[in-house]
């Protein structure tokens, strides 16, 4: 019994260690964004929070065009997770429950289309880009990536067991289109893989870096994630103010985190232990 | 005379509506198609002629053969840029995979609860941008002003020049990576225990099988496949890390070149320096590495399990 109790105190220690190694820089985002720059400064560091926050966020909204780049990030990433939903329903829909010649060929060529690093696309897709006048442009950062084959394949594995063949029947019967059909019965049904896929892409597209700053060359169309970098170049010595941008940055995320949390975690790890 | 002109055109239009049902379907999935061969196919294709190539971006292209490849090959920066993404891929991902097992393994115990809590604040880190997560990195191991700095100067310890340090600035990226993917991994490992069938562990512990006994005889054989999606992916993932190195050392990735990681040398040479045939190239050496240790990975798991069978 007591040897039980011994294992059962460290089990609960290490636990509550990641717990800690997984909260803490949360927690230090907060403390350093409330504090004036010469408080953090000091030996031994200071854990508790200052009275500098509401400040800290003034100025960055005041001295920076951090507003500017958070409707900016705002519009991309609800745009493409929009295009991305449908163009990736209807494909995937499309594979799971309509019969066409050549179906099988055409999905194996969208699955390998997976397998190819994307990285070797960064130089040419950037010369393509700069010759048809798309440099700086939104339209660089949307449409290429309107639609996904991750996302298909999604969609297509939840749809073969979420839609029963008898209901596209009949309202095939009644004289709905395939669009229709689509539209009316089939999206709705999918709604709950749909959930997962938008968050999702909603999130990586509110996280993306290396493209944004590769495409966008003008500080008024900047995204939050080049602000925040910009903010770091330019305040480097007043480390609370870039870290109140941060910490606006990411409070987004987390509320969206939170909120679906059990969506995102059951997703994620359908993806990676069903294939 | 009007009735049969009716009828033709009536299946005239049944026609195109039956022809119209069978070309929907390929409509329906063709932006995939459209965008794939325009943004990726042709990109590739053009990256493949690129790195034969010498191109500045503004005047003609210069046919090089394989002078580019040669160049990399002799170009000491590159192997150091594969040596720094190699490090910091080691000294990340192994200790990050083996903690999530760990961590996965104890939260499945029967003995703990508020599981759920456990796995949300650990997956939390995630779903963070890593530019946020880097420029907070970058704060608390900052040489002047650091939290780290700052406690090691409170214990008594001398300061410690993280950023600028060729070694320790890979430490520091390294631990970005495992702060964001343990408890991703962890989730991963987590759902795969769940699956394992609860009778295997009572027969265990009837049998008297001790935890550690449990945890390698068990539970390790059974998740091998998951545990091998997890460092394929960590490694595919490893091996192309950028944004970490870039917000890190934003000016220069010197820090005697510490932090200069393969695809921020390839982002360098195309994007700083106009060499958008010899940055080809870098990518497709790249790509080269990829593929080796996808290979090896291989070779040696299929090795190991007929060993062990």
């Amino acid at each position: 019994m007591r040897k039980f109790n011994v294992s059962s105190i460290i089990i609960r220690g290490v636990l509550l260690l990641g717990v800690a190694f997984s909260a803490f820089p949360f927690y230090w985002m907060i403390v350093t964004a409330s504090r004036a720059t010469t408080e953090i400064y000091s030996v031994p560091p200071k854990f508790t929070l200052g009275d500098e926050l509401l400040n800290n966020i003034y100025t960055v909204f005041e001295s920076t065009s951090f507003f500017q780049s958070f409707l900016n990030t705002l519009f991309i990433a609800v745009v493409s997770t929009t295009l991305i939903l449908f163009f990736d329903s209807l494909a995937g829909y499309t594979f799971a429950k309509l019969k066409f010649k050549g179906r099988h060929t055409l999905f194996v060529i969208l699955l390998s289309t997976m397998m190819i690093p994307g990285l070797l696309n960064i130089i040419p897709q950037f010369i393509m880009m700069d010759t048809i006048g798309w440099v700086g442009s939104y339209k660089a950062l949307i449409i290429p990536g309107m639609v996904n084959a991750f996302g298909i394949f999604w969609i297509k594995q939840y749809a073969e067991g979420a839609i029963p063949n008898t209901l596209l029947e009949a309202a095939k019967i009644d004289g709905c289109t395939t669009f229709g059909i689509y539209w009316k019965i089939a999206l709705p049904i999918l709604r709950p893989s749909l959930a997962f896929l938008g968050l999702f892409t909603f999130m990586q597209s509110w996280n993306d870096y290396m493209w944004p700053l590769i495409i966008l060359n003008d500080p008024e169309k900047f995204t939050l994630m080049l602000e925040l970098t910009q903010l770091q170049g330019l305040y480097f010595t007043n480390y609370p103010l870039v870290i109140t941008g941060t910490l606006l940055a990411t409070i987004p995320i987390l509320i969206v985190f939170f909120i679906f949390s059990k969506q995102l975690m059951s997703g994620i790890t359908e993806g990676a232990i069903k294939e | 005379m009007e009735q049969i002109q009716d009828y033709n055109q009536i299946s005239k239009k049944e026609k195109l509506k039956k022809w119209f049902d069978k070309i929907t379907p390929y409509i329906f999935i063709s932006p995939f198609y459209i965008l794939f061969v325009v943004f990726g196919l042709f990109p590739i294709i053009f990256s493949a002629i690129l790195a034969f190539n010498k191109w500045d971006g503004i005047g003609d292209m210069e046919f090089v053969g394989m002078q580019n490849f040669n160049r990399l090959i002799q170009d000491s920066e590159f192997w150091l840029s594969v040596y720094n993404t190699l490090i910091i891929w080691i000294i990340g991902t192994a200790p990050m995979i083996l903690a999530a097992l760990v961590i996965a393994f104890l939260i499945n115990l029967k003995i703990i609860k508020y599981k759920n809590f456990y796995r949300t604040t650990m997956f939390m880190p995630y779903v963070t941008s890593v530019v946020a997560v880097t420029i907070l990195f970058g704060l608390v191991f900052s040489s002047s002003s650091g939290l780290a700095n700052g406690l090691l100067q409170f214990l008594g310890f001398e300061r410690i020049d993280f950023i600028n340090d060729p070694f320790w600035v890979k430490l520091v990226i390294a631990s970005v990576n495992i702060w964001q993917y343990i408890g991703y991994n962890m989730i991963i490992f987590f759902t795969g225990l769940q699956r394992i069938p609860k009778d295997y562990y009572e027969a265990a512990i009837i049998d008297g099988a001790s935890n550690y006994q449990i945890f390698s005889k068990i539970t390790i054989p059974i998740i091998k496949p998951i545990i091998l999606f997890v460092v394929m992916m960590s490694t595919i993932g490893g091996i192309q890390i950028f944004t970490e190195a870039q917000v890190l050392v934003p000016t220069n990735a010197t820090a005697e070149g510490g932090s200069l990681t393969v695809v921020y040398y390839m982002y360098k040479i195309a994007f700083e320096r106009s060499n958008y045939g010899y940055g080809a190239t870098v990518s497709w050496g790249l790509v080269a590495i990829i593929i080796m240790f996808s290979i090896l990975n291989w070779y040696l798991t299929t090795k190991r399990i007929k060993g062990e069978e």
